[in-house]
């Protein structure tokens, strides 16, 4: 243990790949998104355009109500790999395509539920894929979304 | 008016440092919900072998998509901003990005192609150090919606 006075930083408690099996499922987690939410992400991004966060523009351009970034969907479900990996410097490839965008009403906002099974395991490299599926209103948001982490 | 086939196959000069910085990659990890501590306390980064605090795995988007800006912005290249969807995003990391990086991006338009009334854009962002050491490549498929 550390002897430090101080309280220590937790070292990494990075997930081993000898405690992973092919076809195990992530615990899934329900992602709350609103208006809200994406301008906090249109500014953090610094993609300010305002179909996603101007009503009147959305539709105004063909779409049926504000809709979140493809690339907010995609940065937070990718929380439920490095939240299971146990260190999010981890993930060495993702990818995603977009294939319904996520329709953010003003009032209520909408909810993304994310979940993640293993889909491949290379036990030489520690190379674990995980396929996520993510879904808004009972349709797939992302396809082939794919990400791959190496353990511990 | 068009998307402009030409541009497949072309190579921008390499930008000016992005400077990674510690505040922004906080308020990025806050907008995605990503709660590791590795985003905002450099000694869990450090105590994980990491130089500073990293980002999460989607933040080179910020880069990549100012390089992107390239392309858009050309009139030559007759992207309409406002009907551009984003279609697809990969992301290969070399190692994470870093507060203190100063990150060059060169970007590639690897392929110009029209399908079912819509034009759909293929980029690849090679993000590298100032010192040339790879860090990310970022590929972004953007679909410019065909119009009324």
């Amino acid at each position: 243990m550390n002897e430090q006075p101080t309280t220590p930083p937790a070292p990494a408690t990075v997930r081993s790949a000898a405690d992973v099996t092919v076809g195990e499922t992530l615990p899934s987690v329900t992602i709350h998104v609103d208006r809200a939410r994406l301008v906090q992400y249109a500014g953090a991004s610094l993609d300010r355009n305002r179909i996603h966060w101007d009503e009147p523009f959305a539709k105004q351009v063909g779409l049926p109500d504000v809709i979140a970034h493809g690339m907010f969907t995609m940065g937070s479900a990718v929380t439920l790999v490095t939240e299971w990996v146990g260190d999010a410097g981890r993930v060495v490839e993702y990818g995603t395509r977009f294939t319904k965008p996520v329709v953010v009403p003003y009032d209520g906002g909408a909810d993304i539920e994310v979940s993640g099974v293993v889909k491949a395991l290379e036990p030489d490299t520690k190379r674990v894929t995980i396929e996520l599926t993510a879904k808004a209103a009972g349709e797939k948001v992302l396809g082939r979304a794919l990400a791959v982490a190496v353990l511990d | 008016m068009p998307v402009n086939a030409e541009f497949q196959g072309r190579e921008y000069p390499p930008t000016e440092p992005y400077r990674v910085g510690a505040a922004k990659i906080r308020e990025f990890a806050e907008a995605v919900g990503s709660s590791d501590p590795v985003h905002v306390d450099a000694e869990v980064a450090r105590a994980r072998g990491y130089a500073d605090v990293i980002a999460p795995p989607t933040f080179a988007v910020i880069i990549a998509q100012q390089c992107d800006g390239q392309l858009i912005r050309d009139p030559e290249a007759g992207i309409d901003f406002s009907r551009v969807v984003h279609g697809e995003q990969r992301f290969v990391h070399h190692r994470p990005l870093t507060a203190g990086d100063a990150i060059i991006g060169t970007l590639h338009v690897d392929t110009v192609r029209e399908a079912g009334g819509h034009a759909m854009v293929t980029t690849r962002t090679e993000l590298a150090t100032e010192a040339g050491e790879p860090v990310c490549t970022a590929t972004s498929t953007i679909v410019i919606r065909g119009g009324e």
